[in-house]
């Protein structure tokens, strides 16, 4: 009887270990099922509505139908900083996914992404990409490690109830950043919500400034032969900030949240609590899959930029890069699925208008203004392609699409460029947060520690 | 030798091992491994993705030369500070006060637990949405009921960090209180009546016979308490990133941000560098600690 129960339990602890041991394994690329290649690949932000999700799986269902011997999977997915490190790190990417232009070069250099210029160069159009554009997923040797999907400027975002409310025409958003600092203030005397708002978390802070910097004419750093200078603390960074602190502490104009990240206040401007704010010109596929605003109520302009030979509009985008780890199998359908989804529609009729005809059958957004990755005359061609889907309030963004191609486009600084935003973070926190803050020795200090990021390499 | 270990298999050792094993396995992979590589990456330059590179001491001159570290050390502290003035009398005086009632003792116990049940993301989002800094915010109206306020909360660097005490305590005291609660129950009642013969009245009896029995559990937590506020994490991560201004960022956040912050494969060699500091700081305060109280207690 003992040894029985002895072999039992001994056997018990056995099956325990086992267990423990096998609940270990598990690997972030798909294993190929079936003589397949199995990819992943990045799908919609996590918390959009089910019919963007459903939209989105009838293009992996119309991609595996061109493409039987790929098996695609997908996950949600939102870039930030610090997931996208720790996904990075402990290998648990997608095969396909998308980083914004700021942390191209950096991973590029670092050999974090795979090559994929024969894939790319077999697609046709890569020297048809707009060479600065493209610079982001570049090599020095010019080889290709991330395509270019989407380029934006970045737009005042601005809320046409709010603005009605207060007594201000819709048609007539604000053209001067004195126009914007005293509409704010009239939004938020007559409707007690804040009139301007601004991004401040999760290096969208240091983002922003440099954005309002640009608009006044200032520069976060200029290269000085192979080495990168920090001019943070310039006349346009201080006109900026000081900005910012008269609406804050002056008008009291800008609400009574200052800890706010993208989808922070997104979330709080289609709520209606924000009358206007920066943000990207194509953010309202995300105002509207994410946060459901109000089509109503959603307004785009340009920025106003200070005249001056030096005031630049801020621009970014998304690049979309193959996971470096992946098989030459999954690379070559990863590199097919980013042919399929994010540029066959800038270039092909009639997969420009299946994929703004999936997305409009959804109700999902067709329409929303960008700036081109090829030139314009590809993008005026797609806009007009799937100009019958379109269903975005494009009336409420003519301010924005008649305006943004008059305006100078600047790139985001390129060295160490989150690192950087991250110290401009708590610079705009003081100032939106300490009456007593002294904008000229926070962007000193801010200067001096970025330039050491700089220095490190 | 081989009938010794016949024996000794025979004996349970084979199966008391094998019963071991899926502990030793769990804590060996889980606990164990990632503490021995936190201390090999600690001198190397990695992102975890390419080969990692010895670099020697360097990643630890890089923590002692960033501004931010004494930043977050004061911070640290002061959060210590405010949860130890905050955090530590109160559950303390709560226990005593629910170890005296008589009727319905375990419904107030379970009230007092109730935040700990509480998950801690759902709890900082709920007093974020106290904390809204506009007079029509929760707490700020109900200040103004008596008149007070409106505070900024998390919006000022002034109150951010208070702020945050004021939830964790909120949050963390119903365990320390079933402590205490627990401790006090186990006081024999007649040291209370001799006392009471003796004359003594209430304040005299908590002081020379409930504070003198709960001498060892008060010191336990004491040092529990500095080592859970010394890695403090959650509150700052969730309520304010370690805003305004970096005005509460705390060490165990300045790690997270040296591995993470940089979306480019960040500085893990500086964040395991930072951690081993902090390990062995809590480490020798422990044993200083419970050297410098070993006559002040009970056990």
């Amino acid at each position: 009887m003992g040894s029985i129960r002895k072999s039992a339990t001994a056997a018990a602890a056995v099956l325990a270990v086992a267990g423990v041991l096998a609940a270990c394994g598990g690997t972030a690329q798909p294993p190929a099922a079936g003589g397949k290649t199995a990819i992943s690949v990045v799908s919609l932000k996590p918390g959009s509505e089910k019919a963007a999700f459903d939209a989105f799986e009838a293009q992996v269902a119309q991609f595996e139908a061109a493409n039987p011997d790929t098996d695609v999977t997908s996950q949600e997915y939102e870039w930030t900083g610090p997931t996208f490190t720790a996904q990075l790190a402990g290998g648990t990417l997608p095969t396909v996914f998308t980083v914004p232009f700021t942390d191209g070069k950096g991973l590029v250099e670092r050999r974090q992404l795979a090559d994929i210029t024969d894939h790319v160069k077999s697609f046709g159009y890569a020297d048809k990409f707009n060479k600065t554009v493209l610079a982001a997923g570049r090599s020095d040797d010019g080889r290709i490690y991330a395509v270019p999907t989407e380029a934006y400027g970045v737009g005042l975002q601005y809320n046409r109830t709010l603005f009605t409310q207060a007594g201000l025409d819709p048609e007539k958003p604000p053209t001067t950043w004195a126009d914007v600092r005293n509409y704010a203030k009239q939004i938020a005397e007559r409707t007690g919500q804040a009139g301007y708002a601004q991004m401040t978390q999760e290096n969208t802070g240091g983002w922003m400034l440099t954005t309002l910097t640009y608009a006044h004419g200032g520069r976060m750093q200029v290269a000085a032969g192979e080495k990168v200078e920090a001019t943070i603390d310039n006349p346009g960074a201080k006109a900026a900030l000081g900005l910012l602190r008269d609406m804050r502490w002056t008008d009291n104009s800008m609400g009574s949240n200052f800890l706010l990240d993208w989808s922070g206040i997104n979330q709080e401007f289609a709520a209606g609590k924000i009358g206007m704010y920066m943000g990207g010109s194509d953010v309202y596929t995300s105002l509207k899959q994410q946060n459901n605003i109000n089509p109503a109520d959603y307004g785009l302009a340009v920025l106003p930029l200070v005249p001056g030979a030096q005031s630049g509009l801020l621009g970014g985008g998304t690049l979309a890069a193959v996971n470096v780890k992946a098989t030459p199998e999954q690379q070559a359908a990863a590199a097919k699925w980013i042919d399929f989804y994010y540029m066959a529609k800038l270039t092909k009729k009639d997969a420009a208008e299946l994929d703004a005809k999936t997305l409009a059958a959804s109700d999902q957004p067709v329409g929303v203004p960008k700036l081109p990755v090829f030139d314009k005359a590809t993008l005026s061609q797609y806009d007009e392609w799937i100009k019958p889907y379109v269903n975005v309030p494009v009336a409420q963004m003519t301010s924005f699409t008649n305006g943004i191609f008059e305006q100078e486009l600047a790139g985001e600084p390129v060295s160490h460029t989150q690192e950087m935003y991250a110290v401009l973070d708590s610079v705009v926190q003081a100032v939106l947060t300490d009456p007593a803050a002294n904008i000229d020795a926070l962007l000193a200090n801010a200067d001096a520690e970025v330039q050491s990021i700089l220095d490190r390499g | 030798m081989l009938t010794r270990v016949r024996r000794w298999a025979g004996d349970g050792g084979l199966s008391t091992l094998l019963f071991l094993l899926p502990l030793l396995v769990v804590f060996g992979v889980f606990s164990w491994f990632p503490i021995v590589r936190a201390a090999v990456m600690s001198v190397q330059q990695t992102n975890l993705v390419t080969a990692p590179v010895f670099v020697g001491l360097e990643n630890f001159e890089t923590v002692f030369s960033d501004p931010l570290l004494w930043t977050a050390v004061r911070n640290t502290g002061w959060f210590a500070l405010l949860a130890l003035l905050f955090g530590y009398p109160i559950p303390l005086v709560a226990a005593v006060v629910m170890s005296e009632v008589r009727r319905w003792r375990g419904l107030y116990s379970a009230l007092a637990y109730l935040p700990v049940v509480v998950p801690p993301v759902v709890a900082v989002l709920m007093w974020k949405f106290f904390y809204d800094a506009r007079p029509e915010g929760v707490f700020n109206t109900m200040l103004a009921w008596v008149g007070i306020g409106p505070f900024s909360w998390l919006q000022s660097a002034a109150t951010a960090m208070p702020s945050l005490v004021l939830e964790a305590t909120w949050a963390a005291a119903g365990g320390t209180v079933i402590i205490y609660l627990a401790a006090l129950l186990g006081v024999p009642p007649e040291l209370y009546d001799a006392a009471e013969v003796d004359g003594a009245g209430v304040w005299r009896k908590v002081w020379h016979v409930t504070m003198p029995q709960l001498r060892g559990v008060l010191l336990v937590t004491l040092i529990l308490q500095v080592i859970g506020t010394a890695q403090v994490f959650v509150e700052p991560f969730l309520f304010t990133g370690g805003g305004p201004a970096n005005s509460t960022i705390t060490v165990l956040l300045l790690i997270y941000d040296y591995a993470f912050a940089s979306s480019l494969g960040g500085d893990y060699g500086a964040a395991t560098a930072l951690s081993l500091l902090l390990a062995a700081f809590l480490a020798v305060l422990s044993a200083v600690y419970f050297r410098l109280t070993r006559s002040w207690s009970t056990s």
